[in-house]
């Protein structure tokens, strides 16, 4: 059973599994805006997942520093892309994909 | 013994919140899935020795964007019936393209890193070892410039976020500096010439 303890592979591919699973998350829900920030949040997740697997298992702080960086970014992009779909939603009405169309010359 | 079942356990409740995320229909369901998903990974990256970031991702993530995402949901009107047409359509070609993904990384990540040449594993941190203070130590000192451009990214973000979302409203009052200072005396000074009454004695 030696191949059920946690290793740096298993951390490796559980990101892999979640990175995975957001990517299907954004081809299926792809008319709904909210969802598809939801799975840009999984997948950020994904990768810090990785960075802070890499990072304790060879032992080196940098990777850590550079998940904190990760998180911040992301915490800002959500907030402005929350800020736009308000706006959105105000002036179109509707938070649907399909709908946002107009910038077409 | 029991850091493998409890690895196995929240990797599991992991992977089924994030499946639930992307395929449940209510919204606020979604964004609750979301928050179990967030508090899995937090406990997983405890299981990694990173404490700190384990914290900050419970504070900023379940704590502050999740309540924003949840705040936006329930604040706007959507139809999410209308938002669903086309989910089963998808399904194929989305599936298709997640298990090659999936495939892919995995034939990399587990050729590199299991068998004859896998890593071992870390050795557990003595009790002085301290997890923020490592992270600290390398931000302030090796990273100060990037933690400065941080800053300065949150701080737009703060005011992008405010500047898009301020709506003016035309019955608050506000003063106008610009005209104010142009103003000229005789606008706001007018001199009357009053006859002085005598005072009957």
């Amino acid at each position: 059973m030696s191949f059920l303890t946690p290793t740096l592979s298993h951390y490796l591919v559980l990101g892999a599994f979640l990175f995975a699973i957001s990517v299907v998350g954004i081809f299926l829900n792809r008319r709904n805006v909210i969802i598809m920030l939801m799975a840009i949040e999984l997948m950020l997740l994904a990768v810090n997942l990785n960075f802070i697997a890499f990072s304790s298992f060879l032992g080196d702080t940098a990777g850590q520093v550079f998940v904190f960086f990760i998180l911040t970014v992301a915490a800002a992009e959500s907030a402005i892309g929350l800020a736009i779909l308000v706006l959105l939603f105000r002036h179109v009405g509707s938070i649907d994909v399909e709908d946002l169309g107009q910038l077409k010359g | 013994m029991v850091q493998t079942l409890i690895f196995w356990c929240f990797a599991l409740i992991l992977l089924f919140a994030a499946l639930r995320v992307i395929t449940v229909r209510n919204l606020v369901q979604a964004a609750l899935w979301l928050v179990l998903s967030f508090f899995t990974a937090a406990g997983l990256w405890l299981m990694l020795q990173a404490e700190f970031l384990a914290i900050a991702l419970v504070l900023v993530y379940v704590g502050a964007v999740m309540v924003l995402f949840l705040f936006v949901v329930m604040m706007l009107d959507i139809d999410t019936e209308k938002l669903r047409t086309g989910f089963r359509s998808y399904i194929p070609v989305g599936a298709t393209v997640g298990v090659l993904i999936l495939l892919e990384m995995m034939l990399v990540l587990i050729g590199g890193y299991l068998g004859p040449r896998a890593v071992p594993a870390p050795p557990a941190a003595g009790a002085s070892y301290s997890n923020t203070r490592a992270l600290g130590l390398q931000i302030y000192t090796d990273y100060a410039y990037p933690f400065e451009i941080a800053a300065v990214i949150l701080l737009v973000a703060i005011v992008a976020a405010i500047a898009l979302t301020h709506r003016k409203r035309r019955e608050t009052k506000h003063q106008n500096p610009n005209e104010q200072i142009r103003v000229r005396r005789d606008e706001r000074l007018r001199i009357l010439n009053i006859p002085a009454e005598k005072r009957e004695p």
